[in-house]
């Protein structure tokens, strides 16, 4: 698989870890959240089978974490953004 | 018909022309007591047990494709009960208690091998380690020695014992760890259960679960409406897929594993052999393939196909250990949709619809739980409660903090 990183261009998959879905963004804030909401975050996940959003670490490269939209049939990576970005434009922990 | 000595030499006589299907092809009646979603290995065994232990006949097993075509065709084979948690442990053996007794008991040939199972140690805290895993394996009632490099070297003097960075110090051996044929499993089990009246229904794929006020009363198909009084699901990699038409979401990814066969050698691995410093496992077939494998990708998919930086991280595990290999060709390779959980530990529970049941969460070990699984989801199916040695496997248990983190990984099923 190739990432296209959004500042580097393409990179080999292998030089990344992937820490998996990407809604793992949004943490519950801990002050307030209730057990279920914590739980939910930390051990549920979608894991659809066709479009998934991933969280990808590239630790062999500029340790950015990026926002990878890739499709669990087939392996094509259809999108890629830097988490920064996504995280601001969807307000964290929202 | 019964399999024996006998029939083989009487039908070879008689021009093989007795021979029977080992499983009829019925077409799905209108409601059964029981539908077990998915033909692998447990499902099937969930079948057999329950109408052999509890008597039980009107059940259904819906398989969306053909029966082994699943994850229990496609691993490595290898069967052990070394494991250290007390949840774990007691199943797993109970599993190689049932592995021994499998083939007199559905006669049926699925070449259960106990050729043992060798994890190489390879450095001081590594040794404490398995010390303490073996002396858990004893307590449960099961098999475990530690061997000193030179008693390694009596049966495989061809291991890198010196390599600078992971010199070999000892082994946990399990004498009565294995391998068994995968295949064979499925087709015993499924010939089992269809001589005691189980329906084995093959390209019907459940697409939906019919409820009504919020208990599951039978499923949507692909060769129609099936209803039943209880629905089991047991689809290992497919879980999730499946567990959300009934609008469950699970503590589970699913990842894929890969699997390598060499070409044929002569006899040269005396069982199964596990480098304990990376990952790789090895063991050789009877045809005389090299069966290897080693990490999970580790990124979700669905695809039964992986990449090749794995092939290459698995293939330099089995350079290190044995540096032999390299001469060898490999033959072939694939890979299999595994059901990751949080914890690395599997589920056979209820959820929390009535009369629907969960069985999965088996990552890359399942094969050899097989019997067990079988044979605890039955009891839970029967009975309505957990079978003694499957009490920890519950859907609950991260919302409770009762996990079984054999590795210690935390809720990242790619570390497991
Ligand atoms: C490469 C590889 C190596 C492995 N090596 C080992 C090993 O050495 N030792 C070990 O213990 N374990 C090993 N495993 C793990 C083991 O194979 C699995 O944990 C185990 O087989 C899973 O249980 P099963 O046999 O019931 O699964 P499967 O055989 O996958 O059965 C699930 C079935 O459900 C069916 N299904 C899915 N969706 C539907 C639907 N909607 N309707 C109807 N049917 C459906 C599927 O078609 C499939 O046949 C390995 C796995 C892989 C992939």
């Amino acid at each position: 698989m190739i990432i296209n990183h959004p500042l580097l261009g393409p990179r080999d998959a292998a030089e990344f870890t992937v820490l998996g879905d990407a809604s793992l963004l949004h943490r519950p804030d801990g002050m307030t959240a209730t057990m279920d909401d914590m739980h939910d975050y930390a051990y549920l996940r979608d894991n659809p089978a066709g479009l998934h959003r991933e969280l990808w670490y590239h630790e062999q490269g500029d340790r950015s974490w990026l926002v990878v939209t890739r499709n669990t049939l087939t392996h094509d990576v259809e999108n890629v953004e830097l988490a920064r970005d996504v995280a601001r434009t969807e307000g964290r922990s929202k | 018909m019964r399999y024996s000595a006998l029939k083989i030499l009487t039908q070879g006589l008689t021009g093989n022309k007795g021979w029977t299907p080992a499983w009829r092809e019925p077409d799905p009646k209108a409601d059964y007591d029981i539908i077990i979603i998915g033909g692998g290995g447990h499902g099937l065994a969930t079948a057999y047990y329950l109408a052999r232990e509890h008597g039980l006949r009107n059940i259904a097993v819906l398989e969306k494709g053909w029966i082994g075509s699943g994850n229990v065709g496609r691993n490595t084979t290898i069967i052990r009960s070394n494991y250290l948690l007390e949840g774990n442990q007691p199943f797993y053996e109970l599993s190689l208690k049932l592995w021994e007794g499998l083939e007199q008991d559905f006669n049926y040939n699925a070449m259960v091998s106990q050729r043992g199972i060798l994890n190489l140690i390879h450095s001081d805290a590594q040794r404490d380690a398995y010390v303490r895993r073996g002396n858990a394996m004893r307590l449960s009632g099961a098999d475990a020695v530690i061997l000193g490099p030179e008693e390694i070297r009596k049966t495989c003097p061809y291991l890198d014992f010196e390599n600078a960075r992971f010199p070999i110090q000892g082994a946990i051996w399990q004498p009565r760890g294995g391998t068994v044929r995968h295949d064979a499993v499925a087709w015993g089990y499924a010939r089992g259960a269809d001589e005691r009246g189980v329906d084995i229904i093959q390209n019907c794929e459940v697409t939906g679960f019919q409820m009504d006020g919020g208990t599951c009363v039978g499923v949507e198909t692909s060769r129609g409406p099936i209803r039943a009084k209880k629905v089991a699901m047991c689809v290992a990699g497919s879980s999730s897929r499946v567990a959300e038409q009934a609008g469950m979401r699970l503590p589970i990814e699913s990842h894929v594993l890969q699997a390598f066969v060499s070409e044929g050698l002569k006899p040269t691995l005396p069982g199964v052999i596990t480098f304990g410093a990376g990952h790789f496992y090895v063991s050789q077939s009877d045809k005389g393939g090299l069966v290897f494998g080693g990490d999970i990708d580790g990124y979700n998919t669905y695809a039964q196909r992986g990449n090749l930086p794995v092939v290459e991280d698995v293939c330099e595990g089995g350079m290190a250990i044995m540096p032999m290999i390299g001469r060898a060709r490999l033959l072939r390779m694939w890979g299999g949709v595994m059901d990751m959980s949080m914890d690395g530990s599997p589920f056979i529970d209820q959820t929390h619809i009535d009369g629907l049941y969960f069985n999965g969460g088996w990552c890359y070990g399942g094969f050899k739980a097989t019997p067990a699984s079988g044979f605890c989801y039955a009891h839970l199916l029967a009975t309505g409660n957990p079978h003694p040695v499957a009490t920890a496997y519950k859907l609950d248990r991260f919302r409770t903090g009762a996990m079984i983190d054999e590795k210690g990984a935390g809720n990242s099923p790619n570390l497991h």
